[in-house]
């Protein structure tokens, strides 16, 4: 009986596999098949600084919307230490009447982020569509769209965003949707520039010379190739958005008080910068860390999307 | 060549007009002009508040009002402001110089920190030069204006203290009196622009050197780059006269299309800085949903940017040959 078990549970005889039961021809020849979403990723992964942005700042988010949750002081608690150096009790210290600057940065940051993320999304949506839309039927249309979008191009635009800001009370959702409002013309050009060279490429002729379809012809070979410039201007975009974010509040058109933002923490610190740099200097370095890092992935992505773009093969 | 500046000024007279309506309509209709007088207590008598909504041409539909605007503009007339003594076209004017002495600094030094990084940088590629200079480059593209401005306005006291006397000024645009003769006044202009001038140029200059490398390694990649050199021509003389002049013109595009976030990063530096510029007229216009004002300084903005975008176009003309005999 034991016997009988033993041979039933008998391993299975595997298939020959692995590069060693293959035979040459083979080894040299056949090349795993892969899609075009797994050699992004694998060429993104190849690029250390960009991998690299990507943990910082995957660490920062995390830190900012899970740390600040868990953190035991609240933005608007007052905790009875008054302009304390940081500490462990205070990381990075606390201002004049109380507030803890680390919980404070943390609430920034998530604010700071989130309108970011809320202007690359709706600038990249509209951007995206006015640009194919003018790029795809050409003529009179195109010239429309486009002249729209120079005119929001040559405007002094971060100076526009607090004349439109102004009455937003705050509400971190507007200062998005104004600043994509004036910041879609951007993608709108790239989106117009991809779609013009795109459809004029030969694989687009030789996909169309062996009978494809147009919906083939566009889900296939046209919005795969132009996904790329996309979503690297969307992520540049992110950093852009902070930029302005935080500027608009800077200069009191943004997120307002009580609730808080990476910029306003640094408009309300700038008199303490000799005196209590802890409260002048966090708020900034995180700016600096988040779009730095973003400027990196996106240049990772780019070099992953067009790897003919940048190297240079000898 | 003429012909096509003239074209394309031509061009920006419906944008101007398209682009003063949409800002108009946003600025008339996001918030009242009176609510500063409203809000004072005890409540000025009706018949003041009703004589400041007639002043103010409140009483007009919004259409009449951007046209009655638009019309007074070509008389020189910028309309009434929330500030019953204060002219409009007087004020925007003298302070938009102050602003345009900033501008103009700021992008003359970008442009020539720029074009020295850039070039280097390409020449040197993957050099220790090019790469200081690309880790230069993406940390002010990261830095905020602001931040970096109330940095330097610090180091710029540690080295007023430092030095033991005022050299560099970090409040102002200039001080109010100024004792000694002419090339007092022209010191003293001098040390309020220092600080300001570098804090908005560096912003610039991050984004078009590494532009400039870019148009630069694209250049001397190029076969007539190559061929100058095979026929015997001297490698500065290659560089100077084929390679950069090549190299300049698409930094002249960017330039000129990156006016608009200069004049937006002069409005932050002012703040900064405390100047009396147009920056700062923005601001205090917005706060007071002064429309009027508003729009002046969107108008000055515009020509500004047009004059300026005009003299990129004529700069093609003299960097590029095939437009100047087109």
């Amino acid at each position: 009986m034991p016997d009988n078990i033993n041979s039933d549970v008998a391993p299975v005889p595997t298939k020959p596999s692995g590069p060693e039961k293959r035979t040459r021809v083979e080894r040299e020849f056949t090349v795993a098949e892969r899609s075009q979403a797994q050699l992004v990723i694998r060429r993104f992964l190849q690029h250390k600084l960009a991998v690299g942005s990507l943990v910082v700042l995957v660490l920062i988010v995390l830190l900012a919307f899970v740390g600040g949750w868990l953190w035991k002081y609240d933005v608007s608690e007052l905790t009875g230490d008054h302009s304390q150096p940081p500490s462990w009790d205070h990381p990075f210290g606390t201002d004049a009447i109380g507030h803890d600057s680390f919980a404070q940065v943390l609430r920034g940051t998530q604010i700071s982020i989130g309108i970011a993320v809320l202007v690359a999304l709706f600038a990249t949506i509209v951007g995206t569509i006015w640009g194919a839309v003018a790029g795809f039927y050409r003529g009179w249309v195109d010239t429309i769209l486009m002249r729209i979008a120079d005119l929001v191009l040559t405007l002094p635009l971060l100076a526009v965003a607090a004349v439109l800001a102004h009455n937003t009370q705050g509400a971190w959702w507007l200062i998005a949707i104004v600043i994509a409002g004036l910041y879609w013309a951007y993608v709108s050009r790239v989106a117009r520039g991809v779609v013009l060279s795109l459809r004029e490429k030969e694989f687009i002729e030789a996909a169309r010379a062996l009978g494809a379809t147009d919906s083939r012809i566009i889900f296939r070979h046209l919005v795969p190739n132009a996904l790329g410039s996309v979503i690297v201007n969307a992520t540049i975009l992110v950093a852009i958005a902070i930029l302005i974010e935080t500027s608009l509040s800077f200069l009191g058109f943004g997120v307002q008080p009580p609730d808080t933002s990476l910029g306003l923490l640094v408009s309300q610190n700038q008199t303490a910068v000799s005196t209590r740099p802890w409260l002048f200097y966090f708020p900034g370095l995180f700016i600096i860390l988040i779009a730095l890092t973003i400027n990196f992935i996106g240049d990772g992505l780019r070099d992953a999307f067009d790897p003919q773009q940048t190297k240079v093969r000898a | 060549m003429l012909a096509y500046s003239l074209r394309r000024l031509l061009i920006s007279v419906p944008i101007f007009i398209a682009s003063t309506f949409v800002v108009f309509l946003m600025a008339a209709l996001s918030g009242n002009p009176l609510n500063r007088l409203l809000a004072i207590s005890p409540p000025p008598p009706p018949q003041t508040i009703e004589a400041e909504r007639v002043r103010l041409h409140l009483d007009q539909p919004i259409f009449e009002r951007y046209w009655n605007w638009l019309t007074g503009l070509f008389r020189g007339d910028f309309g009434p402001s929330t500030e019953s003594t204060m002219d409009i076209g007087n004020e925007v004017m003298s302070r938009y110089m102050v602003t345009l002495r900033l501008v103009l600094l700021a992008m003359l030094l970008a442009l020539i920190l720029a074009i020295i990084a850039g070039v280097v940088s390409a020449v040197k590629q993957y050099s220790g030069v090019d790469y200081t200079f690309t880790f230069i480059g993406f940390l002010f593209l990261a830095m905020p204006t602001f931040w970096f401005a109330i940095l330097l306005k610090e180091a710029g006291i540690s080295f007023n203290n430092a030095v033991g006397e005022q050299v560099l000024f970090t409040i102002g645009d200039s001080s109010v009196y100024v004792a000694g003769g002419a090339w007092d006044k022209v010191l003293d202009t001098a040390g309020h622009m220092i600080l300001p001038t570098i804090s908005l140029a560096l912003l610039s200059f991050a984004a078009w050197s590494r532009f400039q490398r870019a148009a630069m390694l694209e250049v001397l990649n190029s076969d007539y780059v190559r061929l100058a050199r095979a026929k015997g021509l001297r490698r500065g003389q290659v560089m100077r006269k084929h390679a950069l002049r090549t190299a300049l013109i698409p930094l002249t595009t960017v330039t000129a299309l990156d006016l608009g976030s200069i004049i937006s990063g002069a409005v932050v530096t002012e703040t900064v800085f405390q100047w009396q510029g147009a920056g700062t007229f923005l601001l205090e216009a917005i706060e007071k949903d002064d429309v009027y004002s508003i729009m002046a300084w969107l108008v000055i903005s515009a020509t500004v940017i047009i004059v300026l975008n005009l003299v990129a176009d004529l700069l093609y003309g003299v960097l590029d040959p095939r437009i100047r005999y087109a």
